[in-house]
């Protein structure tokens, strides 16, 4: 698998680190809303297809990738700093929505 | 000259004779052998005993499919097992060995397991010795039993014990085309990609690039098939973009085109060339595939279709074509397809006798007929073998007539002596890449064989693995194939080259068994009969892929490159449905084995570096017993002569508490926090409040995960306004940094903040105790260290020894103490005068052991109890969770099962009878040794403290408070340790802290 870091170009998939669901939304921090902070940390999609990923370049500069991943086939339809972008690419989902 | 030897011919150089060793006897062969085509040559039949029957065996194949003649290679100490004997090329001082056979290959014991034939059916181990028997034979533990037994008697070759002195290497490439496969397609894929200008890899199982054109006797293009394919592979030679890999099998096909390959460069030589590994390992990176991967022939299922003498047609016609070598003398033909005939006339051109074509289709074309009368062959149309005869040698067959549409025969048998059969099922195109690459194979009724659906993404496909069986068009596919590869448009028109001879019809009759008595073989490798699948079929298995499992078809080291089809076919029979409809297992990787040397390569031994502080001479110089923490090296002890771990780390606390102590703190993870926003980003992620920290001030912080569990802790110091130094536990500095990075880049891209590590930048040395501030006074300039100067937590600069050094006051040992840190470069040297000035005050240097017993004291918690599992409450640190600001897990750190009654809480244990206590043993209520129960929790650290000359321990009990000044016990049933403790707090020592704040 070879990701395509902006920054330093088509890199093998040992170089990166997984960083968790890009479907993720963090609720305010201020919320105390046990639903939305649940959702944000224990519900987690498992889509047969395309799904958002956090990816960091851990073996090269660092940053964190918003990546679009076929489950499926492995292809990486997306590639985006997380830092500009935020996390999705591919159809958010709503805080508590059952997978 | 060996008595199979063809008197010329084949493509071996039969001037260079080699020898070679097989089951401890000597033969001879010539350069360009098989192992198992020189063993035919020399007449043996013979060459293993089946799995679990222990049948005879000889060899079926001439190829990577081989399931019957593997051996053992033997180098040195070295054995490797499982090798067919097809796949072995011949060298001087090749030693080989026979398998599963005991005491020798002609006279097996075991083979008595065929007479019960029987009891050892499909699912026969699971049924028997993991079913309901009585008293302690039963279940798994006496199947674990058995098990052992059955192994040995069952089974194929042993790997051995030696260690594999060979040298394995790893390669990496990248091209535009990947060529697989070198018969005639592979071979012209690769020259139109090569003229096209694409950089190509041309990688080829055999030893020899060419495929049939090696054997098949055709012409193209008016010059034998072999000489037409070296002009090719010359042609390619003098692209400089192509790479050809020749004895490399492409075994896997992962995702991005990414592809597995093992070279084997060493194994047909008795020595490696210098410098050679025996295996290369290549990961090939390709733009395009090109499967060129040809097909193979299937074995028809009929009884005693196992006997030595039995062989695929086609592979017999390899052995007289391409090594000079005849399979038998008198030799029969059974067929369901017309590719056999050509096999025939090859055989008796090199001087066979063909006594006999039985071919199960009611009639033939004209052209086979005229192919039987040139092999001297009667033919028997409508006719089928039902039996064959000999012992560890074919010597005869039964013909019958028989009906296609039955699958039985009828009238009348005939026997016919044959010491040879050979046999074709139809083919099976070689469609496993493209199914690992994610194909779905589609089924061709006319060829009766599953085909690769339509070119994939990243590949495209040509000759036999797409069922173009007429090598005229084969080549025309591939040098379309190599076009579109590399990316060239398609002409408009072709050209067939021209072959000779025409081909003949591809289609088989619709046979893949002949149902008569006796055992009748799908699966050789692993003795999977046809009764075998119908018994699965009858006890309820109807999906292919539970078939497989219960009858173990298609397992075994050949991963049923020739049974799948047929087993499939027998099961479609079987449950009434068209083969389509029950389907194809997906082939996976390894598409043959690979040695796990060459996976490994260089990647052996110890993977992992060493990280070493600046002092670890000093400490080695010093007696350091040296402890690994993660990667890193630190001192454990500095043990005296004589002295006992235990003694030496009381002596070093003892020492410590008593006047000083010095230890090394570089191991500590370091981040520099900077920038305008610093002080905030501390305030998100730390539990506690950090903007209120003055410049010069450290503060202990705690850090909690996103589901309000503890994940690190440590002091993080204030150097100016937007500059931050925070120090981490040791064994989470990487992880800390990815978390701070994270949050950072992800969920807070508009803090202006930036993090470093400088974890391997700074020295650090902690030294504490009653006299500490004393030695650093008459040891550092530019500063006071007085408690005005240097308050608890303050921080100041100045230097020791003409080396610039930061001091911060904090202690976890509970002393008075300071850490001194420095530039890494200048660690040793501030240390060594550390050290100096600490010799007239009787300072010693600690190590991990001694910290952690001072720590237990003082109930500092670290990794033990930081186990992700437990929450600040839980460890007492519920005053570090500010209420004035949301954090990184305030929002889930009151869910209800965080605050329930009941959890596990630090506490303090003294162990009344004076005794050691140990980490991991269960604190229970009452003790009771024999069905130990009703765990409280658990002790996660331990030690004799020095201070309060006692066995103490930190445990995690139900409770916790509660509990303080009750007693319990230990229950450890695994150390037999048991006995009674006292429950304190986990404030051991000096608990108001006077020590440390002088
Ligand atoms: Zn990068």
């Amino acid at each position: 698998m070879l990701i395509t870091c902006p920054y330093c170009g088509p890199r093998d998939v040992s170089e990166f680190a997984y960083q968790g669901d890009g479907n993720r939304t963090r609720p305010d921090p201020a919320s105390t809303d046990p639903e939305a902070w649940n959702a944000y940390v224990y519900d987690r999609l498992n889509p047969a297809g395309l799904h958002n990923e956090i990816w960091q370049h851990a073996g090269g500069c660092r940053a964190h990738l918003a990546v679009v991943r076929d489950t499926l086939t492995h292809e990486i339809s997306s590639v985006r700093f997380a830092r500009e972008h935020g996390a999705p690419a591919h159809g958010r989902r709503k805080p508590g929505a059952k997978a | 000259m060996s008595p199979r030897r063809t008197p010329s011919g084949g493509r071996i150089d039969r001037l260079r004779t080699i020898r070679f060793i097989f089951d401890g006897t000597a033969y001879t062969g010539h350069q360009g052998d098989t192992l198992a085509s020189a063993l035919l040559a020399n007449g043996v039949s013979l060459f293993g005993r089946s799995f679990k029957y222990h049948r005879p065996r000889g060899v079926l194949t001439a190829g990577v499919d081989e399931p019957n003649a593997l051996v053992t290679v033997l180098r040195g100490e070295v054995r490797e097992p499982n090798i067919p004997a097809t796949m072995v090329e011949i060298h001087d001082g090749l030693t080989a060995v026979s398998q599963n056979r005991f005491p020798s290959l002609a006279y097996d014991v075991s083979a008595i397991n065929q007479l019960g034939g029987k009891f050892i059916s499909a699912g026969f181990y699971y049924k028997t010795f993991m079913g309901p028997l009585i008293g302690p034979l039963k279940g798994t533990r006496f199947w674990m039993l058995c098990e052992k037994i059955i192994r040995r008697a069952a089974g194929l070759g042993r790997a051995g014990h030696a260690p594999d002195p060979s040298r394995y290497e790893r390669m990496n490439a990248f091209c535009d085309v990947l060529v697989v496969g070198s018969g005639p397609a592979g071979l012209a894929a690769a020259l139109e990609a090569a003229q096209s200008g694409a950089r190509v890899i041309l990688a080829e199982l055999d030893p020899c690039f060419g495929g049939s054109a090696n054997w098949s006797g055709e012409k193209i293009d008016g010059e034998p098939a072999a000489t037409w394919a070296s002009d090719v592979v010359g042609e390619l030679k003098a692209h400089g973009n192509v790479r050809l890999l020749k004895r490399t099998t492409v075994w896997g096909y992962y995702d991005g085109n990414t592809l597995a390959a093992i070279e084997r460069v060493g194994d047909h030589k008795d020595a490696p060339a210098r410098g050679a590994p025996r295996h290369r390992h290549w990961t090939i990176r390709a733009k395009s595939v090109v499967l060129a991967t040809g097909a193979f022939e299937r074995p028809l299922v009929f009884p005693g279709n196992d006997r030595p003498g039995v062989m695929m047609a086609s592979a017999a016609m390899r052995y007289a074509n391409q090594y000079g070598v005849l399979p038998g003398e008198k030799i029969a033909v059974l067929a369901n397809n017309d590719s056999a005939y050509r096999a025939a006339v090859a055989l008796a051109k090199a001087g066979a006798r063909i006594v006999a074509i039985a071919d199960l289709r009611p009639d033939v074309s004209a052209a086979c007929r005229k192919l039987a009368t040139e092999a001297g062959a009667e033919l028997l149309t409508g006719h089928a073998v039902i039996g064959t005869e000999g012992g560890k040698k074919l010597s005869g067959v039964k013909l019958a007539p028989f009906s296609a549409a039955s699958g039985v025969s009828k009238g009348n048998a005939r026997d016919i002596g044959a010491d040879c059969l050979v046999v074709s099922g139809g083919w099976s195109p070689t469609i496993h890449l493209a199914s690992q690459a994610g194909a779905r194979p589609l089924w061709s009724d006319d060829l009766q064989a599953f085909l690769p659906p339509e070119a994939g993404k990243g590949w495209i496909g040509a000759g036999a693995f797409n069922g173009t069986f007429s090598t005229a068009e084969a080549i025309s596919e591939g040098f379309a194939a190599g076009r579109k590869a590399a990316g060239q448009p398609a002409l408009e028109t072709t050209t067939l080259p021209d072959v000779e001879p025409a081909p003949l019809d591809p289609n088989p009759a619709p046979v893949f068994e002949i149902k008569a008595k006796g055992k009748a073989f799908v699966d050789f490798q692993h003795d999977v009969t046809a009764d075998d699948v119908r018994l699965a079929h009858l006890e309820g298995f109807v999906s292919v892929e539970h078939l497989k499992r219960y009858t173990t078809l298609g397992m075994a080291t050949d991963q049923g490159k020739g049974s799948n089809v047929p087993g499939l076919a027998i099961m479609a029979e079987a449950l009434g449905k068209p083969i389509p409809e029950v389907g194809t297992t997906r082939f996976r990787p390894p598409y043959a084995p690979v040695s796990v040397g060459a996976l490994a390569a260089e990647r052996f031994g110890d993977l992992k570096p060493d990280r070493l502080t600046p002092m670890h001479d000093w400490h080695l110089e010093n007696g350091a017993t040296m402890y690994s923490a993660g990667l890193w090296f630190r001192p454990m002890i500095y043990g005296g002569p004589g002295e006992t771990i235990e003694q030496a780390y009381v002596r070093e606390a003892g020492a410590t508490r008593e006047t000083a102590g010095i230890v090394d703190v570089s191991t500590l993870g370091k981040i520099a926090v900077q920038g305008p926003d610093a002080a905030e980003f501390l305030d998100r992620v730390y539990s506690n409040v950090f903007s209120t920290l003055p410049v010069g001030k450290a503060r202990y912080g705690l850090m909690l995960r996103e589901d309000g569990l503890v994940f690190d802790d440590g002091t993080t110091w204030r150097l100016g306004e937007h500059d931050f130094l925070m120090t981490t536990t040791t064994a989470n500095a990487g992880k800390v940094m990815q978390h701070l990075e994270y949050f950072l880049d992800v969920v807070w891209p508009d803090l202006k903040v930036h993090l470093t590590s400088v974890t391997d930048q700074w020295a650090g040395a902690a030294i504490g105790g009653p006299r500490a501030r004393e030695i650093l006074a008459s040891c550092v300039t530019g500063t006071r260290v007085d408690n005005e100067a240097l308050p608890f937590m303050g921080i100041v600069h100045g230097e020791i020894a003409g080396a610039p050094v930061m001091i911060c006051r904090l202690s976890f040992s509970g002393e008075m103490a300071f850490e001194v840190y420095s530039g890494a470069g200048h660690g040793t040297h501030v240390w060594e005068a550390l050290i100096e000035a600490g010799k007239p005050f009787g300072m010693v240097p600690y190590g991990l052991e001694a910290l952690g017993t001072m720590r237990i004291e003082k109930g500092h918690v670290t990794g033990a109890e930081i186990d992700g599992r437990t929450s600040a409450r839980d460890l007492h640190l519920g005053w570090m969770l500010s209420k004035k600001k949301p954090f990184i897990g305030s929002a889930m750190m009151d869910r209800e099962g965080l605050s329930a009654s009941g959890r596990l809480e630090l506490v303090g244990l003294i162990s009344l009878d004076n005794r050691p206590l140990s980490g991991g043993a269960h604190i229970v209520e009452e003790v009771d040794t024999a069905n130990p129960h009703g765990s409280l929790g658990h002790i996660t650290a331990a030690c004799f403290s020095p201070a309060l000359g006692k066995y103490i321990a930190l445990a995690l009990v139900s409770g916790g408070k509660a509990r303080h000044g009750k007693r319990a016990h230990v229950s450890d049933p695994l150390r037999n340790r048991f006995g009674p403790v006292e429950i304190v707090s986990h404030h051991f020592f000096d608990p108001e802290g006077k020590r440390m704040h002088g």
